[in-house]
């Protein structure tokens, strides 16, 4: 046992720079995801929709953690063996895709239907439409809320310590294992999470102003 | 992949899985209920004309919202104790969740209250009716019957988030079913039922909360817009 | 004795001054109408009175009483007072009938059965006893009104303030709140009211009161007020109110 020191601090912060790699990774994969789903969602194709619909209602009806299980327990009982970092990075993926769909699915339905008429009476595809005319106009109402799920990917990263892989919650109990001084540990943890986060927070909320004139409102955990 | 599904291995356990659901379910409701009621005074707090009541809970909302559950849950369960208060793993699972709810629920709670148009105050201060009952009776159901969708899918969002204290061995369902797990060392089937039984919980709390509103604000039943 | 008195009565929001320097007793009794082009202040005048507006100088007397801004001398204050608005303000979350009680079990400290006794009444005195269990939005607007009427009337108030109550209302529902208002006066009720229904306030107003830029600028009986305008700007708002 010994005290917690700044090198400890210094621990953490290393640990959190897996934090924001996995954040990103999230982010990238989970935005891929998230387009080609609310693609689905808005399809002509009645199978495509239902499809995509029911894949939401699954991932944002069952816990991340119980999929970040799956992924990582489960899927090794199949021969595959994933490392922490990859099943978590898969689980997040998978998870925020579901919730980005749903995102932009509603600021692309928050496009007046005259901009399809009046697009497609023009001669346009549908596919055409939707890339030339209603995806720009989607872009200010989506960027808010995609900000703001942004700081719900960071601190769901948190649950990948709890398969093991160390990034900066894992290293805070690393750290208080060993100091045995969870307060200050725990809170210097808490403190490099907001530090990531509040500056996300802040950003979604003054662009929702800027788009919307006011405050909506942030769901999460 | 010659892996062959065994789910009778999981479905035997069944007694717990019932009970974990069950402990899941009293965790989120206690939460939520006490979550409403910190979410209640917190955005009193937020509108209040008292600049430190203002900030206290500015500050509590943006900690909340910028912090990982998790955390939260360690500095209760690990954190608490070295102020020498010593919580059992449900109280602390309670208590984070509690506090979670809470902040999101003080803003969302807030939103309503500002909806309220300033006019329905005048209207019941003219009556001779003070500015707490006002409150209490004119602006606050009002504002709750109107943000009561967004209150509702945070409810269920905090339920599924829940799994998370079975990090510090808080017997609920996640906790169960990584039990099962490590003496049938059947993984793969029992998170894909506590998935199956987790969903089920989704549905069953948006019943829950459908038939609440329907208690709860009578005028939507009379208008036939539950 | 007058039971309102204004005296000296100065408001203004920032630069902009609504209220100059008004004076104005009303006697038991009397139906006051404040007329006059908007902006001109007379809303105002009529928030003062219960004391939704605080006033920067002057002295507003209620049946004696000082109006002051202090939240317990103004629940006093305003369970004598009535106020109707032009845009109803009934609690759309309540009942026609709760809307009424809701101020006679929580001030008044009523029971359910004496409040539910009160509210019967008052909703046949405006027609509307058979809508107790409807909800506000279930009702139009003049039916709306008639129970904003209603729920002032409950708390038998020693003066009703209706603020431009019909402005908002379709010609053809209008009549219905007038009508009310109308067996209000003759039952000797005391009621100040701004309007634009010069029709309304030659019939049943014993005094009009018209306000030009903040100021009472003439005031007297209807018959004589109408019939020999003094001012020009008193004439010119005649002219243009009827058409």
């Amino acid at each position: 046992m010994r005290t917690f020191t700044s090198h400890d601090i210094l621990f953490l912060l290393q640990a959190a720079r897996w934090t924001l790699a996995l954040s990103l990774l999230a982010f990238v994969g989970g935005g891929l995801g998230g387009a080609i789903l609310a693609v689905g969602r808005i399809s002509r194709v009645r199978a495509l929709r239902s499809l995509a619909s029911l894949y939401i209602q699954v991932v944002q009806g069952t816990p991340l953690l119980i999929q970040l299980f799956i992924w990582y327990f489960g899927i090794s009982l199949l021969g595959a063996d994933l490392s922490p970092i990859v099943a978590a990075a898969i689980a997040l993926t998978l998870y925020s895709s579901a919730f980005f769909a749903e995102i932009w699915r509603g600021a692309i339905q928050s496009i007046a239907k005259g901009q399809w008429e009046s697009a497609s009476s023009l001669g346009l595809t549908r596919f055409e439409t939707l890339w030339y005319v209603i995806l720009p106009q989607s872009l200010r109402p989506a960027l808010p809320p995609t900000v703001g799920f942004m700081v719900q990917i960071v601190k769901n990263t948190s649950l990948a310590a709890l398969v093991g892989f160390v990034e900066l919650a894992r290293a805070g109990q690393l750290v208080n294992n060993i100091t045995f001084q969870p307060l200050p540990v725990f809170a210097c943890v808490a403190v490099i999470y907001f530090a990531i986060c509040f500056p996300l927070s802040a950003l979604s909320r003054w662009l929702e102003r800027r788009t919307h004139g006011h405050r909506q409102l942030v769901r999460g955990t | 992949m010659s892996y062959t599904f065994q789910f009778g291995e999981v479905l035997r356990y069944w007694p717990l899985l019932v009970q974990g659901a069950i402990n899941t379910l009293v965790f989120s409701v206690i939460a939520m209920v006490a979550g409403l009621a910190i979410g209640v005074v917190g955005a009193s707090c937020r509108i209040s004309s008292s600049r430190v009541l203002r900030a206290i809970a500015g500050a509590y909302v943006e900690v909340v919202r910028n912090t990982p559950l998790l955390v939260q849950l360690f500095l209760f369960y690990f954190g608490l104790p070295a102020l020498g208060l010593r919580l059992s793993t449900s109280q602390a699972a309670i208590l984070a969740l509690t506090f979670n709810t809470g902040a999101y629920s003080t803003e969302i709670v807030r939103a309503g209250i500002e909806s309220i148009h300033r006019s329905q105050i005048e209207a019941s201060t003219s009556l001779g009716i003070s500015r707490l009952q006002t409150f209490l009776h004119v602006v606050l159901p009002q504002g709750l019957e109107r943000v009561y969708p967004a209150l509702a899918s945070q409810f269920v969002l905090m339920m599924l988030a829940s799994s998370v204290v079975s990090a510090i061995g808080a017997e609920e369902l996640t906790a169960y079913g990584n039990r099962i797990q490590s003496e049938n060392f059947r993984a793969m089937e029992v998170f894909f039922v506590c998935a199956a039984v987790y969903l089920g919980l989704t549905y069953l709390m948006r019943v829950l909360l459908a038939a609440v509103a329907y208690v709860a604000f009578p005028r939507r039943r009379a208008l036939g817009s539950v | 004795m007058a039971i309102v008195n204004l005296s000296g009565v100065r408001k203004s929001y920032g630069a902009l001054t609504v209220l100059r320097d008004v004076s104005l007793a009303v006697e038991r009794g009397a139906v006051v109408a404040l007329v006059g082009r908007s902006g001109s202040g007379k809303s105002t005048l009529l928030r003062c009175i219960n004391g939704l507006e605080p006033i920067d100088g002057g002295e507003v007397v209620v049946d004696g009483r000082r109006v002051e801004q202090n939240e317990a001398s103004l629940r006093q204050l305003r369970q004598e007072i009535g106020i109707v608005f032009q845009s109803y303000n009934l609690f759309p979350h309540l009942t026609v009938e709760r809307n009424v009680t809701l101020a006679l079990s929580l001030v008044k400290k009523m029971s359910a059965q004496e409040g539910r006794a009160v509210a019967e009444k008052v909703l046949s005195q405006v027609g509307l006893r058979e809508k107790m269990a409807a909800y506000p939005e279930q009702l139009s607007g003049g039916q709306q009104q008639r129970v904003a009427i209603a729920r002032s009337l409950a708390m038998q108030p020693k003066l009703m303030l209706f603020d431009e109550v019909t402005s908002a209302l379709d010609p053809e529902l209008k009549e219905e709140v007038l009508k009310v208002m109308e067996g209000l006066a003759r039952e000797g009720m005391t009621m100040i009211l701004v309007t634009h229904e010069m029709d309304f306030a030659r019939r049943v107003a014993d005094q009009v009161v018209f306000m030009h830029q903040g100021r009472i600028h003439e005031q007297g009986p209807p018959s004589r007020l109408f019939a020999e305008p003094e001012t020009p700007e008193f004439r010119q708002f005649i002219a243009s109110t009827l058409n």
